[in-house]
């Protein structure tokens, strides 16, 4: 990473001149908290409003200008040759057009050279037009517009490059942020804004900023004259969500991520801001997380060079022949000192031929031979690849079945390398929240005081219901219940996103009748009041919808209020309810004093918010997984604590996410002297800040009080157990891993039928009593070697209870938790665990971390070999997306960064289907095809020239004219072969999605297999030898035409092109089964352009034409002989192959054959 | 998206939806052929059909074919003497008296070929030593590079340069049946394209066959390149290491029986490198001269075809498997996993 050592330089030199700032300004307020700054990583300084300060100019950062081109116009040329001689056969052919100048060339330079620069001409300009689009976009994004705070204090229209880190800007609603700011002010009162950062993070909700007081007030431009402050913070990186700084104005402030505004990011709901510029150009936290979409290589592309090798070999094999024969010959030209082959002057040759000098005439014979043959390679091949494969991902891109409406996603290929590896993968890795799940929460239970509410049947309950029942396990079908749910959700008349809870005890206000009426309002209290979500509230019709961060906040919100707990309205320090009174019935409204947010992270699992009510009480408000709440509870025996779990269990049992809430009154001293503690640890400016916060947090966070247990659904999405089970029934292994409790991973796996009936369930599992006592005791040591042991036993009897199953069709599920999956990744035994999973048809990994995940993907990756294919869609699945085959993105509520690193984005899971099944076959099938067609093409022709040079004693005469041979790859075979590549279907679209099956084409490789290959390459043998020995002996040497004229050089050369042409075509339309015109029109296209081509070449001077003047034209069309032999030839060169495939697929064909056949003989409509 | 009803999205924003064609969503009308038992069988019983009458009448028209080949140079040179030295003396008598008899009336015109075996016209060092620019137009006589060895002469370009033209057969015949001399024509024996574009009428030869070492035959000066046609048809290279070249024809027929003799001027060298020199004289028909090669070729190709369409028909009746079986539609051979 030449990339990552340059930053870390560049920070190190930068360290020196702030460490001379320091000492000058701001040493006094210099304490403890603040060591980090000035370090490395904290050492970035910006003078507010004074970027023309020395000391700013001083630092040298870099401006504001953005390029994310791959070339300059000045390195363009050198550094896309490089590109394109990093690939051996270029090197190769360029290697060859240099010595074509030399006189070793057994044909002239500019038509070895022509193919070449054709191809190479093609790539970059393919490279070219895709940058000149990029500098395009940064042109436009570099020369927006954007108010600045100039000289003679107003504000001035400035163009986006021209900033500089220090600049006070303007930015108006629905404007982009030109850079990474420092909010100053806002068009409110408070300092606060909305911003939307769809282009980060893919998220379309709003976010809230709020400035410092101390700047909020800076408002009128007079007053910025006088706002001069320096901003000590970290040096430029990636990440989003933190940011670590102090403002020194006065004395000083830490600064968070709540006060910055980032590039790309657009200002919402608020009139203007002012802020600072922080970052610029490429420092900003956008441009460092941009990185270049992985590159990957298909395992096809990976054998296709092995065959390139191949090739390489025969042609090195067929020069060392050619020039040993061609040695010997020129040896012989003189015997015994007498000239033997006087016609060929051997007296006085020069060392090319001379046979007193056999052995160095031999050497240098073998470097023309390696340019005679070079036929074999095909110099199209790769740029064919790559326009077969961009025009590929344009129809996946295009396809109106992976068009998700809701969202407006189609979907997209990020890369085109990819493509063929979506036919063959063999084991799919799935995250599930989001991915198989929409990832939009409904409300359905929630438990208080211990009693459970709410009567709705989750989509699991009713799998599970139909699987206790025996009915059909058939999906798809509407059951009875849930028509009837649907019903009384019409009868009910409303249907709320985001709400599906029904149970009359405690709606429409009648909680007020339950006898634990005060626990209930305390419970939706805290859903009201502890998130961090905004009210929106629509002017014309009073109604208020929410801005959350996740769905399952906001379902919270949602509930409370169709509860009678209405959020309204959210002010920096205040939260407003329109609250059901408990004693009057009556709604009014309360404004609780927020004073802190103890925030949510995936490592606290809990997230709490410290407020004071109208009553003056400090109340601690907390919700949190139960796996952490549960310790942090108070010890006093609370009634209802074994309720709520047996609740939570069985909620977690019905595919729900569950959370407990409890609370906790605070009395003002423990508050205050936490509170100190709590600022400290905030405004420190160091690494480990985070850490600090999150322990004080942990002091406050005790002792709470059970109030109860939420439920929400995450519903499956559209389609998805159709898809899983057509996935499966394609043969590929599925893999969830998700972060759930095995008992929801379970139970899900049912609902999405992961998990058919009939199958046998295989759980390994660390929760036995034995360890859960060896936890309590808490020797690590033990535990670990317990652990280690017990999952020895359990896979090895998975193992066992495989082979004794062999005989009977039952498939076998694994389910494993977090705990047991990273002792089953050791390496001891890894090995067995993946032989016992990869006999396993569905495999469950629960309770796994991210880490875990892209560790599970490269073991199966690597262990065997497979093709894996990894889809998620949260940051969390991006190692597994990176370590995959292939990584696929949803884009969908979570954000972006799973689509910035995945390889291909769709929108629903079910999109999956058609993009491996339909496309991934599709491409599978030509690509393979076309590069197995590639080398019989190349081949057939490769070797008729050296079977002519048997004839010509080796001498290095080619059997065509230069120009027949360099046009060879370029204009009479390609088109068709790109046809191919790009049109080509065995069967369509819905018989692929009816034959999941036929999948297995591509997992098994059966169109890319070394037998396939050679047999290929054997067919290109044996049309070549068929050409060559078949012409050569119908023309011998007697007159072909009625005058009485004989065959020449030129004519052997014509008609053997001419055979060579037609066979070659005629194969292509013989081995496909899929004519639309275009493939007619190539085909037919090509082999008329070759007597286009002859009639045109020979009517231009026979200076230039040379062999080929007027040879179609006078001597060969009028003689029928000519046709007859050509004829006879190409139906000869084809009928090996014709009476091989009728014959095969006759008594052994191939999966594809037999759809082809049914649909044929109408069995199939 | 987020919760809550405001999420819906402005409907002033463009859709991304891909638009419908035909060619974008790969449903392009097709046609979609299979090999099936039908198709294969008439596809064979086809070729087979119309191949073997093509084979029966290129056969006939070959055999309808009259063709005298005589090898004359083992027989015109004398046994006693080294044959290099002996072709290679300007001293020695090289006629040679040759008989030969007609096996079968043959109808003028009556073509008469020279044949060379194992000599290679195809060596890339014998065809590369031409200049194709020197044939045609008299101002680039200097133009002798490609032509070594054969390009100058003391420092004078010779026309034409290069092995090719250095190396002209020079061996001479003369026809005469019962006594009667038979006229041969040597008009018209070289490509119009040859005479016309490729060499010049303005080109005359120089300096031809002056050097120490004589190759084949020399060239009247006097007389065009475009006019020496057995230049032309030499200087059109052969692609085989055995080939027949055009000497000129008999503009009479040839009784059956008759016997002509041919007197040999045994001029040129194909002893040095063991090659064979022969006298062809022969009718053509539509299809050329005579080779059974052709016909053959399309009775066998037929024959196969019909052999093959016979065991297909065979074979689909002892195990006449219905392809479409559903029963074969699964991978219980390879089950996944293993």
């Amino acid at each position: 990473m030449a990339v990552g050592t340059g930053r870390r330089r560049g920070k190190k030199s930068k360290v020196h001149f702030t460490k001379l700032y320091n000492f000058t300004c701001c040493r006094s307020s210099l304490k403890d908290e603040h060591s980090q700054i000035g370090q490395r990583g904290f050492s970035r300084s910006v003078h507010c409003n004074d970027p023309d300060n020395l000391e700013q100019l001083q630092l040298r950062y870099r401006d504001n200008y953005v390029s994310t081109t791959k070339y300059t116009a000045l390195n363009f040329i050198p550094k896309s040759l490089f590109e394109q001689f990093r690939r051996v056969a270029n090197i190769y052919f360029l290697v060859v057009a240099c010595v074509s100048f030399s006189p070793l060339a057994p044909f002239g330079a500019t038509s070895i050279l022509a193919p070449l620069l054709v191809v190479i001409g093609a790539t970059m300009a393919k490279e070219g037009v895709e940058d000149w689009r990029r500098r395009k976009q940064d042109i436009e994004a570099n020369n927006r517009k954007v108010q600045v705070y100039g000289r003679n204090q107003t504000f001035e229209e400035t163009r986006w490059k021209n900033l500089r880190v220090g600049d006070l800007v303007k930015v108006y609603k629905d404007e982009y942020f030109p850079a990474d700011l420092f909010l100053v002010s806002s068009s409110y009162e408070d300092g606060i804004c909305y911003v939307e950062t769809s282009n980060l993070d893919g998220e379309t909700n709003l976010k809230v900023k709020h400035a410092l007081d101390v700047t909020a007030s800076i408002h009128d431009e007079s007053s910025f004259q006088n706002f001069k402050a320096v901003i000590k913070c970290e040096d430029p990186n990636d990440d989003l969500y933190a940011f670590v700084g102090t403002l020194c104005h006065g004395r000083q402030y830490p600064l968070s991520v709540q006060q910055i505004l980032l590039r790309d990011s657009k200002l919402q709901n608020t009139d203007y801001i002012y802020g600072v510029v922080i970052f610029t150009g490429h420092d900003t936290k956008v441009m460092q997380n941009t990185t270049d979409p992985p590159s990957k290589r298909s395992k096809i592309e990976r054998k296709m060079d092995k065959i390139i090798y191949i090739l390489f070999s025969t042609l090195i094999m067929m020069s060392s022949v050619g020039s040993v024969f061609f040695g010997i010959e020129t040896k012989n030209d003189i015997h015994d000192g007498k000239l033997t082959r006087w016609y060929l002057g051997p007296g006085n040759a020069t060392v090319f031929y001379d046979p007193r000098r056999a052995s160095l005439a031999a050497f240098f014979h073998f470097l023309t031979d390696l340019m005679l043959y070079q036929y074999l390679i095909p110099i199209s091949l790769y740029v064919s690849i790559e326009v077969v494969k961009v025009l590929q991902t344009i129809f996946i891109n295009q396809d109106q079945d992976m068009y998700f409406e809701e969202t407006d996603k189609p979907a997209r290929a990020r890369t085109s390398n990819l493509n063929e590896e979506l036919g063959q993968v063999d084991t799919i890795l799935s995250d599930k929240t989001g991915t198989l799940t929409c990832n939009s929460m409904e409300f359905v239970k929630c438990s208080i005081a211990g009693i459970a509410y709410g009567r709705g049947l989750t989509e699991v309950e009713r799998a599970l219901a139909k699987k206790k029942g025996g009915g059909p396990p058939e999906v798809g079908d509407t059951s009875l219940d849930a028509e009837g749910s649907n019903a009384e959700l019409v009868d009910t008349g409303r249907s709320i996103k985001g709400f599906n809870f029904q149970d009359e005890r405690i709606m429409n206000g009648q909680w007020v009748k339950q006898t634990h009426s005060n626990v209930i309002q305390k419970f939706f209290r805290v859903l009201a009041l502890c998130h961090t979500a905004i009210p929106d509230v629509n002017q014309e019709t009073g109604e208020i919808s929410y801005e959350a961060e996740s769905p399952d906040e906001a379902a919270f919100v949602i509930a409370a209020r169709e509860l009678g707990f209405e959020f309204y309205e959210r002010t920096q320090t205040s939260i407003s309810l329109h609250e059901l009174d408990r004693e009057s019935g009556k709604s009014v409204d309360r404004s609780y004093k927020l004073l802190h947010v103890l925030e949510f992270s995936s490592a606290r699992k809990r997230m709490s918010v410290i407020v004071r009510n109208p009553e003056n009480q400090l109340l601690l408000l907390c919700k949190g997984a139960d796996s952490v709440m549960y310790e942090r509870l108070s010890k006093e025996a609370q009634s209802f604590k074994d309720a709520t779990l047996t609740h939570v269990k069985m909620y977690a049992e019905a595919g729900l996410r569950t959370l407990i809430i409890a609370y906790r009154e605070l009395s003002e001293e423990e508050f205050m002297s936490w509170e100190e503690e709590f600022l400290k640890a905030q405004t420190s400016v160091t690494a480990d800040r985070d850490a600090l916060v999150d322990a004080v947090a942990d002091k406050i966070e005790r002792d709470l009080i059970l109030l109860g247990a939420t439920a929400v659904e995450d519903k499956l999405q559209k389609g998805v157990p159709e898809c899983i089970e057509k996935l499966a029934n394609a043969g590929i292994r599925i893999w969830v891993l998700t972060g759930d409790k095995m008992e929801t991973a379970i139970n899900i796996g049912y609902a999405c039928s992961l998990l058919r009936q009939g199958m046998k369930q295989i759980v390994i599992t660390l929760d036995s009593p034995a360890v859960n006592d060896m936890e309590n005791k808490g020797d690590k040591e033990a535990i670990a070697k317990a652990s280690i042991s017990s999952i020895t036993k359990q896979i090895k009897e998975g193992l066992s209870e495989l082979s004794s199953a062999k005989e009977s069709s039952v498939s076998f599920a694994l389910i494993i938790d977090g705990k047991s999956l990273a002792f089953a990744l050791d390496k001891n035994l890894e090995n067995s665990f993946l032989e016992l999973a990869m006999k396993c048809a569905s495999v469950i990994c629960c309770r796994s971390t991210p880490k875990q995940k892209a560790l599970v993907t490269r073991l199966v990756k690597k262990g065997k070999n497979r093709t894996t294919l990894a889809i998620g869609d949260g940051a969390n699945d991006v190692g597994m997306l990176q370590e995959a085959d292939i990584g696929v993105g949803i884009s969908g509520v979570e954000g972006m960064q799973a689509v910035m690193s995945s390889d291909v984005a769709i929108a629903q899971f079910r999109f999956l289907e058609r993009l491996l099944l339909v496309h991934g076959h599709w491409c599978y099938r030509r690509i393979s095809m076309m590069i197995c067609y590639f080398f019989y093409k190349n081949i057939t022709f490769g070797f008729t020239l050296f079977w002519f040079e048997a004839y010509a004693s080796f001498s290095g005469k080619p059997a065509y004219n230069d120009w027949y041979m360099s046009l060879y790859n370029v204009f009479f075979t390609s088109l068709p072969v790109i046809a191919l590549g790009v049109f080509d279907q065995d069967v369509s679209a819905r018989f692929c999605l009816k034959y999941p099956l036929l999948y297995q084409e591509g997992v098994q490789n059966i169109l890319f297999s070394w037998q396939h290959i050679l047999g290929w390459m054997f067919n290109g043998f044996m049309c070549s030898m068929i050409i060559f020995f078949l012409a050569t002996n119908c023309i011998k040497e007697q007159s072909f035409r009625k005058d009485g004229k004989v065959v020449d050089y030129e004519i052997l050369g014509v008609l053997m092109y001419t055979c060579v042409v037609w066979t070659v075509n005629c194969q292509m339309a013989l081995s496909i089964n899929y004519f639309t015109w275009m493939q007619h029109f190539f085909i037919w296209g090509s082999i008329a352009l070759w007597y286009l081509f002859l009639v045109i070449y020979g009517t231009i001077s026979p200076i230039l034409s040379t062999t080929a003047y007027r040879v179609l034209v006078e001597t060969c069309a009028q003689s029928p002989f000519y046709w007859m032999a050509s004829l006879l030839i190409v139906v000869s060169a084809l009928l090996p192959y014709f009476s091989y495939k009728a014959f095969q697929i006759r008594f052994h064909p191939m999966y594809h054959e037999i759809i082809q056949r049914r649909r044929l003989e109408g069995l199939e409509t | 998206m987020s919760s809550g009803e405001g999420s819906s999205q402005p409907s002033s924003k463009k859709s991304r939806q891909p638009k419908y064609s035909r060619f974008t969503q790969q449903e392009l009308p097709a046609c979609k052929p299979i090999l099936t038992p039908g198709l294969v069988v008439t596809t064979f019983i086809l070729v087979g059909v119309i191949f073997i009458p093509i084979g029966l009448l290129s056969l006939s028209a070959s055999e309808r074919v009259v063709e005298i080949v005589d090898r004359y140079d083992e027989d015109c040179i004398p046994s006693d003497q080294e044959k290099t030295a002996f072709i290679q003396s300007d001293k020695t008598n090289k006629t040679c008296v040759r008989s030969l008899t007609v096996p079968k009336k043959m109808q003028h015109p009556v073509y008469i070929y020279y044949q060379l075996d194992n000599f290679y016209q195809n060596h890339r060092r014998y065809v590369k030593s031409r200049s194709d620019k020197q044939l045609r137009n008299p101002e680039n006589e200097d133009l002798t590079s490609p032509c070594e060895p054969e390009a100058r002469i003391d420092n004078k370009p010779i026309v034409p340069c290069g092995l090719v033209a250095w190396s002209l057969f020079n061996d001479t015949y003369g026809f005469s049946v019962r006594g009667m001399n038979l006229s041969v024509n040597k008009k018209d024996i070289a490509w119009d394209s040859d005479k016309n574009y490729k060499f010049g009428s303005k080109v005359y030869p120089k300096n031809f066959q002056q050097g120490s070492l004589i190759g084949g035959g020399k060239l009247d000066e006097k007389i065009p390149l475009s006019e020496q046609e057995d230049l032309l048809v030499w200087m059109r290279t052969a692609a085989l290491p055995s080939f027949r070249k055009l000497y000129g024809r008999i503009e009479q027929d040839l009784e059956a029986n008759e016997k002509i003799t041919v007197v040999i001027q045994n001029n040129y060298n194909a002893y040095a490198f063991g090659g064979k020199k022969k006298l062809v004289l022969s009718t053509t028909t539509w299809i050329g001269g005579k080779n059974n090669f052709l016909g053959l070729g399309y009775i066998t190709i037929g024959g196969l075809c019909l052999f093959n369409a016979t065991t297909f028909i065979v074979m689909y009746l002892i195990k006449p498997r219905p392809c479409g079986d559903p029963s074969y539609l699964s991978w219980n051979r390879n089950p996944p996993g293993n």
